[in-house]
């Protein structure tokens, strides 16, 4: 049974009265490196059920925020059991149905997840054919599975369906390491771009969020938040709002909500609370916590180690040293935080907008002095995680409130509220130091990264002498935890920590290739051993139609990679910067990637132009303005993230590596965003930008301190 | 100040008389009294577009309308937009070009984009970019919605 107390095995057959199901137990041992992230345990991981109906039931603890995981999974299935998407029903992210799972991050769902969910597929087959062989009376070699459909082979008449078979089974299989998944010549669902399942829904309104859920009796909550991080409540005055119709005013243990049948009269109410808060000396902010960041010296661990840096170091003809920074960046997805609680006959059930339904049930059951047993977390369509749905503090806040007031209560948050809750990606700082030999070969790599973690920080390119180190360990697991080094929470973003090391690094060796006067993806190629990622490199020079020289060509071209998820990524970004305001506009990016087997083509395109476009927010825009724990932005006024007059022509080219399983696709191609850009526009302007994003103002300061030197 | 009262207006073609509060936001209406959830809260303040619905054709922020504003007018939200259960050429288009990901921009999208083929039924890609910019998608799949609306404007079935 699932020690993470998902549905076991014999409750899931009662339930399900019948049929052919599978569990999968593949013990995935997944260690993510460095990260904290638990591994998966030994474990049932899915269930897979076929019905009396022949309809396919896949219950998956992922979810779907638009990743498009639905699909894919259900294709991984499909290509395993023998029939069409469009038989799968999908259950995801529902406790009580489904079993344990940590979460949906860190591009996993295809790499670790599939695997098990095509074992299951393959077991169900082979139990099917096992009971078609002798309900036809022949061998199970002389039998092909189509569409749902056992027949024997030549003699298509000689058939029966999936739904004949279940009807009177009662089976169940685990699925097992041993299982043998088809080939890719094999593939007929695999490796097609199947039309996303959701699409229907998404463009009729009719896909449910968490917001967009109704109970009878529910109220709706508006939370009272303080004015910063680190506020102290003094003095609460709830009489004038406690006296407006329909009201009902919750303080409890630093809880304080207005509810109300109608959201707006719940708002309203709450605005009538009048808090007296203490608020904390503000220390860092958003310019000077860098030397914040990066007085955290003592702190470094040497990940990666080769050679004598030192003696590179005294050595070197010329050593190159540059800090590179990066501020805070939010999250911002289009759906805010949002939950529905509803407690009734001592269960509680809680519709929650999140990327982690297993850990946020258990964080409610904590809250409420439940067992998690009596908390079933349901996780409608998410509109938008990116690894900020990870924490749920709203789900938490919904369920408290709903025990309170014995009523379902739902908390949706405003966009000030999302800004004010964010776990945001961290502000960095990294000092690196290089030095290239006589034939242009990186003799010197002394690498350092303060804040944000140590994803994507080891080069992937050859060093004789190198060094990496990292501050402060950050835990990107499922929730932020405990006290760290930056003013706020930060958590995991997309590719958490990638996009900055990727960005320094890919920046620095643009600078050593433009010192040593040698084209910038000749000295990359120079440079890398691994053959998939200079494939991947090529791939995309080719595509852009790459012609070799020496960066500033004033063409505006810029180029970087990086190994992400286990996907190979090259990016190639075409700019045009106006040096009078500043502005950059990118006009063209290319992106090549090698992701091994490719499961859904255009549903990894989509990842693909989804990460490019947003990435150009970090790159350009994005850096949240705060004082201390008061956070400035509060809406998209202020912060802007990247619309459509932003966005380039995006190629995209799927680099065919049929050899290797299919690895991550939500967010490699993120992580070279950065860099390239940043190449482009040195080699638009000859001046090199240091920190992110290239802001309009930090691009005229690059200019003109460029034209004084 | 606002008046408790009625109004009267038509909301996906059906004729509606709506006793409330006029000041009462044209968003939560739809969200609450109508059970319309397509309708989505993005921003509260008018910068993302998530929430835009159309009143008599036009597109506006329903999280900026009060319901004041509705008084013998029509409304038509994502729901209504197919017609007798047929999808939209948008939706189809939207669907086939993958013009969407988490899909809680893509009312707003389609509204928008419906909006601007019935004012421009043939608009040049800078159209479409100019018309839609002030809505926000942060899963990036803007260049599939561009595609999917250029689709639409191509052919024949551009007048929605």
């Amino acid at each position: 049974m699932s020690a993470g107390g998902g549905l076991d095995r014999r409750k899931f057959m009662l339930l399900a009265g019948g049929g052919i199901a599978v569990f999968v137990a593949l013990g995935l041992r997944l260690a993510l490196k460095s990260d904290g992230t638990p591994q998966y345990p030994e474990d049932f991981n899915a269930y897979l059920l076929i019905g009396k109906n022949g309809r396919v039931a896949v219950y998956s603890g992922k979810i779907e925020m638009g990743q498009g995981v639905m699909t894919s999974q259900a294709q991984m299935l499909a290509e395993e059991l023998g029939v069409s998407v469009h038989s799968i029903d999908m259950v995801l992210g529902d406790t009580d149905l489904c079993p344990f799972d940590f979460g949906t991050f860190g591009s996993l769902t295809t790499r670790m997840f599939g695997p098990a969910l095509r074992a299951a597929g393959a077991k169900a087959r082979a139990a099917l054919i096992e009971l078609a062989a002798k309900r036809l009376g022949v061998a199970a070699a002389a039998l092909r599975v189509d569409d749902g459909v056992v027949s024997v082979a030549g003699a298509p008449q000689r058939r029966v369906s999936f739904a004949e078979l279940a009807g009177g089974a009662r089976i169940t299989r685990i699925a097992d390491r041993n299982a043998v998944l088809r080939t890719f010549k094999q593939f007929r669902v695999m490796g097609r771009s199947v039309k996303r399942l959701d699409g229907e829904v998404k463009v009729t309104g009719a896909a449910k969020y968490a917001a967009d859920l109704r109970l009878p009796e529910m109220l709706y909550a508006s939370i009272l938040r303080p004015p910063m991080h680190g506020a102290m409540l003094m003095q609460i005055d709830t009489a004038a709002a406690a006296r407006m119709p329909g009201v009902t005013i919750v303080n409890d243990r630093g809880l304080i909500a207005a509810l109300h049948a109608d959201p707006q009269s719940a708002a309203a109410a709450r605005q009538a609370i009048r808090p007296v808060w203490s608020l904390p000396a503000t220390t860092v902010d958003s310019e000077t916590i860098y030397q914040h960041l990066a007085a955290d010296a003592e702190s470094l661990r040497v990940i990666a180690d080769r050679g004598d840096v030192d003696a590179a170091r005294k050595h070197a003809a010329r050593v190159t040293e540059s800090t590179f920074l990066k501020g805070y960046v939010a999250h911002a997805p289009m759906e805010p935080h949002a939950a529905l609680a509803e407690i009734k006959n001592g269960r509680a059930t809680v519709w929650a907008s999140t990327q982690t339904p297993f850990p946020t049930r258990d964080r409610i059951a904590a809250a409420l002095g439940m067992g998690h047993g009596a908390v079933r977390v349901i996780t409608p369509y998410l509109g938008g995680g990116f690894g900020g749905k990870s924490a749920d503090t709203q789900a938490v806040e919904a369920a408290r409130l709903a025990q309170i007031s014995g009523r379902p209560v739902q908390v949706a948050w405003t966009r000030a509220e999302e800004f004010f809750n964010d776990t945001f990606d961290p502000a960095a700082v990294v000092r690196v130091a290089s030095a290239v030999d006589a034939h242009g070969r990186i003799a010197l790599w002394d690498y350092a990264v303060h804040g944000a973690g140590e994803r994507g920080a080891i080069p992937c390119y050859g060093a004789a002498n190198l060094r990496v180190r990292s501050g402060t360990e950050l835990h990107y697991g499922p929730a932020t935890r405990g006290p760290s080094i930056h003013p706020f929470a930060v958590g995991p973003w997309r590719a958490p920590g990638a996009n900055m090391n990727i960005f320094a690094t890919e920046s620095q060796i643009d600078i050593m290739a433009a010192a040593a006067a040698v084209d910038p993806l000749e000295f990359r190629l120079r440079n890398l051993a691994d053959a998939r990622l200079r494939r991947v490199l090529e791939a995309a020079a080719a595509a852009f139609g790459w012609t070799r020289a020496t960066a500033p060509s004033k063409r505006g071209y810029g180029i970087a990679c990086s190994i992400d998820a286990g996907t190979y990524v090259a990016t190639i970004a075409a700019v045009g910067v106006d040096s009078s305001s500043g502005s950059v506009k990118v006009s063209r990016i290319v992106c090549a990637q090698d992701m091994g087997i490719v499961v859904n083509p255009d549903g990894a395109r989509m990842q693909m132009e989804g990460g490019i476009t947003m990435g150009l927010g970090y790159t350009l825009a994005e850096e949240l303005q705060f004082r201390g724990g008061d956070i400035l932005d509060q809406n998209f006024g202020t912060y802007h993230i990247p619309r459509f007059s932003w966005v380039p022509r995006i190629e995209t080219v799927l680099v065919e590596n049929n050899d290797v399983p299919p690895q991550g696709g939500g967010e490699p191609a993120i992580t070279a965003t950065g860099g390239a850009i940043a190449n482009a526009v040195y080699d638009a302007t000859g001046a090199r930008l240091l920190r992110l994003p290239m802001t309009p103002a930090r691009v005229r300061a690059a200019l003109g301190a460029m034209a004084q030197s | 100040m606002g008046m408790i009262r009625t109004i009267q207006f038509r909301l996906n073609g059906r004729a509606q008389a709506l006793h409330t509060d006029d000041r009462r936001t044209l968003l939560w209406v739809l969200r609450t009294d109508y059970a319309l959830t397509g309708t989505k809260y993005g921003c509260g303040e008018g910068y993302c577009a998530a929430c835009t619905v159309l009143l008599d054709g036009a597109p506006i922020h329903a999280c900026q309308t009060p319901v004041s504003a509705l008084d013998g007018k029509e409304v038509t939200t994502i729901e209504g937009l197919a017609a007798d259960g047929a999808l939209h050429p948008l939706q189809q288009a939207f669907i086939d070009h993958g013009g969407f990901q988490c899909g809680y921009c893509t009312s707003g999208m389609l509204l928008g984009a419906a909006a601007l083929l019935r004012g421009n039924p043939h608009p040049a890609r800078e159209d479409i970019v100019q018309a839609l910019d002030h809505h926000l998608c942060r899963c990036g799949a803007h260049q599939r919605i561009v595609a999917a609306i250029e689709s639409v404007a191509g052919g024949k079935d551009a007048s929605p």
